[in-house]
């Protein structure tokens, strides 16, 4: 291997010896970097890239069920993957790490902007540049006024529109001074800039805030019955970590009926409204209706409408004749026309006989043909259920926690009919029917309704909405705000004519820019026209 | 006239739009080929007005076909995705046609009006659904803001993306034509048409002999012209993008629940927003305006185009509002 120093530029004796910064320099060369634009941007970049595996991946926050079967399909990649946070993206601490820097980048960049700003705003515009024949927009002109008239003028047309100065040049070896005007427009656009970026640290803040203090939970509730605001009553329940039972807003809720609409040919769903009654302390019960789109607001918590179904009511008699199971039944839809499913679990039968499981369909609308019983409408116009028995222990006693819609058949036998077939009990409304074997009985009472409901409460939602509304507000005026200088200088030509030099410069591209010198030119060019104003004396700080 | 009537006429019409766009599309074109020769200010584009007015026309006939659509259905015509991409294609050709008024863009109109084809081509041979209402989620007035802005952002950035793609053409077809002359049989095979078929071109000689599709993208304006054309449109894009990104949170809120939930469409959207700020700020980073913005401006549609028609179609999403 050749060494190194034969490449060594002339004049550097160690070519690996770099200057040595020490912590601070680094921390400062650092800091210079993370609050670059370029850094900024290639964490913009970075940010939109690793948002995207939430979009490929199920992710747990929103769906464990689709997760968790995602896992049980890949178990090799889905470890690995589980392992780098694909389940859980916007959580991760890449994700956070990359959304952070971001911010701390961003408040690196505005805290000094906008020290520069308020400076800006309390200085007067820029002076006029020594040559303005530089600059790319400019106009000559000639006025017949004296060069005090036209610049009386220029002030005047550039008043409300420009932060406008007069003042004056020694001109060398001249005796009438050289006139000028400085002005300046558009601070607006970078007030907006600071805005949206501070709304943006406003809406994380805030969007935080409401991780930590916001709450809610699932509950679903048949006609006929209610539920209290109160953690044990819902049937999910998630709340942030600065939560206190306390925050919950006291108040129960009772639905009284639902009421669907659906388009008779596609099936598509029209309408679905809940009848509630609200009951708030200290206040009778109120009628309320909660709609998709449409929640019921109780002070910073709102219930949302997010599913509905059938509840058949049934009851259950075991072999003896007595009631072993009464009550509405949850059966959850499985498609557009409402075949539901349900499970019926029916512990408490008399000492000495099996426990029973039923398992039912719901056919809202049901039509029985060669191809067996299936609903054909959404709608309860021939409810009908149809059931299949199990006898056995239900598993509900060794402690392990059971999904209410699943029957457990592993220690249960079906129910079959003399020749050993599996016995399809089908009843109506109204009906009953034996269950085969002697087993007892089961009588569908009645077929209520039932609405699953979202209750959330997050006190910083109007935060983050007043946020993002001003950081709109801000964008729009750092896009389409015209930051627009402009500079005149005046020059007596001796002759009672004055001869004008202007230059116009824009921050950005800016179509407007020679129509506003042109429009300043010809206001110039007005003050001829018009006549000296002697009386009134022009706004002027000569310098 | 009953409705399935209106809904049938607003078909007719967005056929009738189809077949004008395709007019328009071809004499766009002729237009072009006809650019190689020499530069637009030098004789009559009798080809390019031909298309312009034929544009309008079909226009026209687009604009009442989604009137009539709305009038069909009983609401605003913008709730699936059948509807969505034909009123997208009317706010690009309509920002096209409202760009020519003020200045001479007719080089975009090939550009404007094949796509505007091929998209309500997709739409009636695909994303076809017959006028109809909507499910409860959709019956708010959050679809006629929220969605009508996200359809005017998507027809901005349309056109956006293609003066940024217009932008790269010009700049590679400028380095082309600078390039050092190359071997004759090099030239030869990398022009399309047969060297004696090709016209005297605008380039000196001895410069090489550069195609005549270099020489069209060469009377194109410059590319810092481009560049702030694209610019302008997708600035007011992304400022539409921002409000339909609030708007569809507030709307989430009314209907879900919650204002953000990683949705696939959801992050999609804050995708195309991100880039579009990217991109925003590419253009005042040393080293990053011009060609590599104009790449991001044309990632971020890319995410736009995917977002509308993978998202909806093949993600796990609560916007599968196609109904197909």
């Amino acid at each position: 291997m050749a060494p190194r120093t034969a490449y060594a530029p002339e004049g550097l004796e160690d070519p690996l010896a770099e200057p040595s910064l020490g912590p601070a320099g680094w921390a400062r060369w650092g800091w210079r970097q993370l609050t670059s634009m370029r850094v900024a941007l290639l964490l913009l970049v970075l940010l939109a890239v690793a948002a995207l595996p939430g979009s490929f991946f199920p992710q747990r926050p929103a769906e464990p069920e689709r997760v968790a079967r995602y896992l049980a399909d890949n178990p090799a990649a889905g470890l690995w993957l589980d392992r780098l946070g694909m389940f859980d993206v916007y959580a991760s601490p890449w994700f956070s790490a990359i959304y952070l820097l971001l911010f701390v980048s961003l408040v690196g960049c505005i805290v000094p902007r906008t020290g520069a700003h308020v400076r800006a705003l309390r200085a007067d515009p820029p002076r006029v540049p020594r040559s303005l024949a530089r600059f790319p927009v400019r106009g000559q002109d000639v006025a017949d006024a004296a060069p005090a008239d036209v610049r009386h003028a220029v002030l005047a047309s550039l008043r409300g529109r420009y932060r406008a100065r007069g003042g004056s040049e020694a001109a060398p070896g001249q005796a009438p001074a050289v006139l000028t005007v400085r002005a300046e427009r558009g601070y607006l656009r970078e007030t907006g800039n600071l805005v949206f970026h501070v709304s943006l640290v406003g809406v994380l803040v805030a969007v935080a805030l409401g991780q930590l203090l916001g709450h809610g939970g699932q509950v679903l509730v048949v006609q006929g019955r209610g539920f209290a605001n109160a953690v044990v009553d819902f049937d999910s329940f998630h709340a942030g970590g600065w939560f206190r039972d306390s925050h919950l807003t006291p108040f129960t809720l009772g639905l009284d009926s639902f009421e669907s609409e659906f388009d008779p040919v596609t099936l598509q769903p029209r309408d679905f409204t809940a009848n509630v009654s609200l009951r708030e302390p200290g206040a009778g019960p109120r009628l309320e209706t909660i709609k998709v789109n449409h929640p019921l607001r109780i002070g910073s918590t709102a219930v949302y409408l997010t599913g509905n179904g059938y509840a058949p009511a049934l009851t259950v008699r075991d072999a003896t004749g007595a009631v072993a199971f009464a009550g509405p039944v949850p059966f959850l839809p499985r498609d557009s026309v409402y075949t539901s499913r349900g499970v019926v679990k029916v512990p408490d039968v008399s000492p000495g006989q099996e426990q029973l499981g039923i398992l039912g369909f719901l056919l809202p609308t049901a039509l029985v043909d060669e191809d067996g019983p299936r609903s054909v409408f959404p709608q309860p116009i021939d409810p009908v259920l149809v059931l299949t028995v199990y006898a056995g222990d239900l598993g509900l006693d060794d402690g392990v926690p059971q999904n209410v819609y699943e029957l457990d058949t592993s220690a249960m036998e079906p129910a079959v009919d003399e020749d050993g077939r599996i016995v399809t009990l089908v009843v109506r409304p109204g009906e009953s029917a034996d269950l085969p074997g002697g087993l007892g009985s089961v009588t569908f009472d009645g077929l209520p309704r039932f609405v699953a409901l979202d209750v959330r409460d997050d006190p910083a939602e109007g935060a983050v909405l007043v946020f993002a509304l001003l950081a709109l507000t801000g964008l729009g005026l750092s896009l389409f705000v015209p930051r627009r200088r402009l500079w005149l200088r005046l020059t007596d030509a001796g002759d009672g004519r004055t001869v004008i030099d202007a230059a116009a410069l824009a921050r950005g591209d800016d179509p407007g820019l020679r129509a506003d010198l042109d429009r300043t030119l010809a206001a110039a060019r007005e003050a001829s026209q018009r006549g000296p104003e002697p009386s009134r004396p022009p706004p002027v700080e000569d310098q | 006239v009953s409705t399935a009537q209106l809904g049938d006429v607003s078909t007719t019409m967005i056929y009738a739009a189809m077949a004008s766009y395709a007019v328009a599309f071809v004499a766009f074109a002729v237009d072009l080929s006809s650019l190689r020769d020499g530069g637009p200010e030098r004789r009559r584009r009798r080809a390019a007005a031909i298309a312009m007015a034929v544009t309008w026309l079909g226009a026209a006939f687009h604009a009442a076909g989604v009137a009539l659509r709305g009038f069909a259905a009983g609401r605003a015509p913008w709730a699936n995705m059948y509807e969505f991409t034909v009123v997208f294609s009317l706010v690009a050709v309509l920002v096209f046609l409202g760009f020519s008024r003020r200045r001479d863009v007719r080089y975009l109109g090939a550009l404007v009006t094949g796509p505007a084809l091929l998209a309500l081509g997709l739409a009636v041979a695909v994303l076809y659904v017959a006028a109809d209402g909507v499910q409860p989620a959709l019956q708010s007035y959050w679809l006629v803001i929220h969605v009508s802005v996200a359809t005017v952002a998507t027809g901005v950035l349309s056109v956006g993306a293609g003066f940024s793609a217009l932008q790269l053409a010009r700049l590679s077809a400028d380095e082309r034509a600078s390039a050092p002359p190359v071997p004759a049989v090099v030239a030869a095979l990398a022009t399309p048409e047969a060297p004696e078929l090709a016209p005297v071109g605008r380039e000196p000689a001895g410069r090489g002999s550069p195609g005549g599709l270099v020489r069209v993208l060469r009377t194109l304006p410059p590319g810092e012209e481009l560049e702030r054309l694209a610019y302008r449109l997708n600035a007011i894009g992304f400022v539409l993008w921002t409000f339909t990104l609030i708007a569809g949170a507030i709307w989430a809120e009314h209907a879900w629940g919650r204002y953000w939930g990683w949705d696939a469409k959801e992050v999609w959207t804050f995708v195309i927003w991100v880039v579009y700020a990217a991109y925003l700020h590419a253009r005042s980073t040393r080293g990053w305006s011009g060609r590599r913005a104009a790449y991001l401006a044309l990632f971020g549609y890319a995410c736009v185009l995917l977002n509308f028609f993978v998202v909806n179609l093949a993600f796990t999403s609560k916007h599968t509002y196609a109904g197909l």
